[in-house]
């Protein structure tokens, strides 16, 4: 079955710099241990290919089935020196619900 | 003793509401209204203003609230805590003292500072302390002729200290911004230097808040189901002296508090959650514990903290260079395509005479410019605002690319408009440089009259 990220999650993303973290926090167990299977820092790391140029680091909480992914150097040095029209990684979270996922594969 | 205290944030960065705090103010049934104004670079921006008039260079939405609202403090004793005075806390207090003169008001306003390290980060690096890049290691010589402002993360037992000499209204510098909520409640307490869970728990309180509504329904993934955004309710805290405390809000105030609402914000700007630090302690945020009370009422407790490093976090702001930029809209029909067309004529017009800069960007916004392109391929926009934008050192050629947009209304493709607010001026680059400096070589002061 396909469907969005925002279906079985939310998402809240912000700025450290010219890295960006997005929260995405699970609303069933099912859904977040699932996650924790498939959604690796490769899958991020592929999804916004055209910014983040260094790693994507996966942190898991297990209190709040959250996931916290941090894209490394994806803001353009970050603050007032980015050029980016989304210099904090606002929207990233609100762009990561977007992503299709077949939660039976 | 009270049992419990009662902190509220009414000011998540400066810009924020100018509503918020004094409603906070009004509804009364607090010990401690916080208000955080500064954001990376708002120091510098503040040290800019200071060295204009040396009278400048704090947060002076601050010195209108108290003057709106000191009816309200004096009616209902709530202390305000605040990391308003920037880069100049001696003449923000003035400003508030004379507000207080005239009300007839006997609060006392407390000085913390100390932060401020400007003047002394070269004697440092001369003393060998290396101040690299904390991200990057890149070495602090590059940048150390063109540093703007210098200022330390201090910890939060200087806000306690405040409170302890009778302040009623503080004016921090850069403290860290869970520390506004952490203060007051090491101060309450008697919460220990060693007592890592305690001080671990109000940073994670001082967190939940510190960015004002986005924990009561702001920026919140499941928007549609909050019943009223207008008169959004910002966050309080009531905290125990176990550490464990709840988040709510004013009850006839719209926005929502819930598990997800409280857990977004828990991860918001979060590193290594097992890892968060502060000057005061290391925080697990894995250990977090989050029950619904009621409507709208979140508790949180078995927050586990460790020793802090012997460190503090330095924010170094310094001049980078120039940057413009300017937006046009261009309409369809084919948006994509002339929108495209127009970008290459401004870059192809400028490389003819020779102008190229450090770092240029062209962002079609209407089309995924957002998260950089994900998933814009195959997507089309009936209009697009076409956004370029240039970084140089350069003024001179950051000038010149100003000068290339307005030609594209009548030297362009059809459709173009929206141009306003004239040509894009070069703006100073002010670039965020993050270190580290040993504990010991920073002297903090609390001044309270």
């Amino acid at each position: 079955m396909i469907i969005k990220l925002g279906d079985i999650a939310n998402t809240r993303s912000g700025d450290k710099g010219s890295d960006a973290n997005i929260g995405v926090i699970f609303h069933t167990l099912k859904h977040y241990e699932w996650a924790k299977k498939y959604l690796s820092e490769s899958i991020i790391k592929d999804y916004f290919s055209e910014i983040i140029k260094g790693d994507v680091i996966r942190y898991e909480l297990d209190n709040i089935l959250a996931l916290n992914f941090i894209l490394c150097d994806c803001l353009d040095g970050g603050g007032s020196k980015s050029l980016m029209h989304d210099a904090q990684g606002k929207t990233l979270g609100q762009a990561l619900s977007m992503m299709e996922l077949d939660i039976n594969g | 003793m009270k049992k419990t205290i009662r902190i509220a944030n009414g000011q998540g960065f400066w810009g924020d509401s100018v509503h918020a705090p004094l409603d906070l103010l009004k509804y009364g049934k607090l010990d401690f209204l916080t208000l955080d104004y500064l954001a990376e670079v708002t120091m510098s921006i503040m040290q800019k203003q200071k060295r204009k008039n040396p009278n400048l260079g704090y947060a002076s939405d601050f010195v209108q609230l108290i003057k709106d609202g000191i009816s309200y403090i004096e009616k209902n004793n709530i202390k305000v805590i605040s990391n308003a005075g920037g880069a100049n806390p001696e003449s923000c207090r003035e400003e508030i003292s004379k507000i207080l003169k005239d009300n007839s008001s006997n609060k006392k306003v407390g000085i913390i500072s100390g932060d401020d390290i400007l003047h002394k980060v070269e004697n440092f690096h001369n003393k060998g302390y290396d101040l690299n890049h904390l991200d990057t290691n890149e070495k602090f010589s590059s940048i150390k002729d063109r540093i703007v402002s210098a200022n330390v993360y201090i910890n939060s037992f200087s806000i306690a200290t405040a409170l302890e000499k009778g302040a009623d209204i503080i004016l921090a510098g850069r403290v860290s911004d869970p520390g506004l909520v952490l203060g007051p409640c090491i101060n309450h307490f008697n919460w220990s230097e060693n007592n890592f869970d305690r001080l671990a728990s109000g940073t994670v309180a001082g967190h939940i808040i510190e960015c004002g509504a986005q924990c009561s329904g702001g920026n919140y993934s499941r928007w549609y189901e909050i019943e009223d955004l207008v008169d959004i309710g910002y966050p309080i805290v009531e905290m125990s002296e176990s550490g464990d405390f709840i988040v709510f809000k004013d009850k006839n105030k719209g926005g929502l508090i819930n598990k997800l609402t409280v857990s977004e914000q828990l991860l918001y700007e979060m590193g290594d959650p097992q890892n968060y630090i502060s000057p005061d302690v290391k925080v697990d945020f894995t250990s977090v514990n989050l029950v619904e009370k009621e409507k709208n009422i979140v508790g949180v407790s078995n927050v586990k903290g460790f020793s802090p490093t012997d460190t503090y976090k330095v924010s170094i702001c310094y001049f980078d260079g120039y940057k413009a930029e300017g937006s046009l809209t261009i309409s369809g029909p084919d948006a994509k395509e002339k929108s495209k067309l127009a970008s290459d004529l401004v870059w192809g017009r400028l490389k003819k005479r020779g102008i190229e800069f450090k770092r240029k960007k062209t962002d079609f916004i209407g089309l995924s410019a957002c998260p950089g392109g994900v998933d814009d391929e195959n997507k089309s926009a009936n209009e697009i605002v076409l956004k370029l934008s240039v970084h140089d050192d350069s003024k001179r050629k950051v000038e010149m690319f100003g000068k290339e947009i307005a030609p594209l209304i009548t030297a362009g493709p059809p459709g173009v408009t929206g141009f306003s607010g004239g040509r894009p001026k070069p703006k100073e680059v002010i670039a965020y440089w993050p270190t580290l400096i040993p504990k010991e070589l920073i002297k903090i002061e609390v001044d309270v009259r």
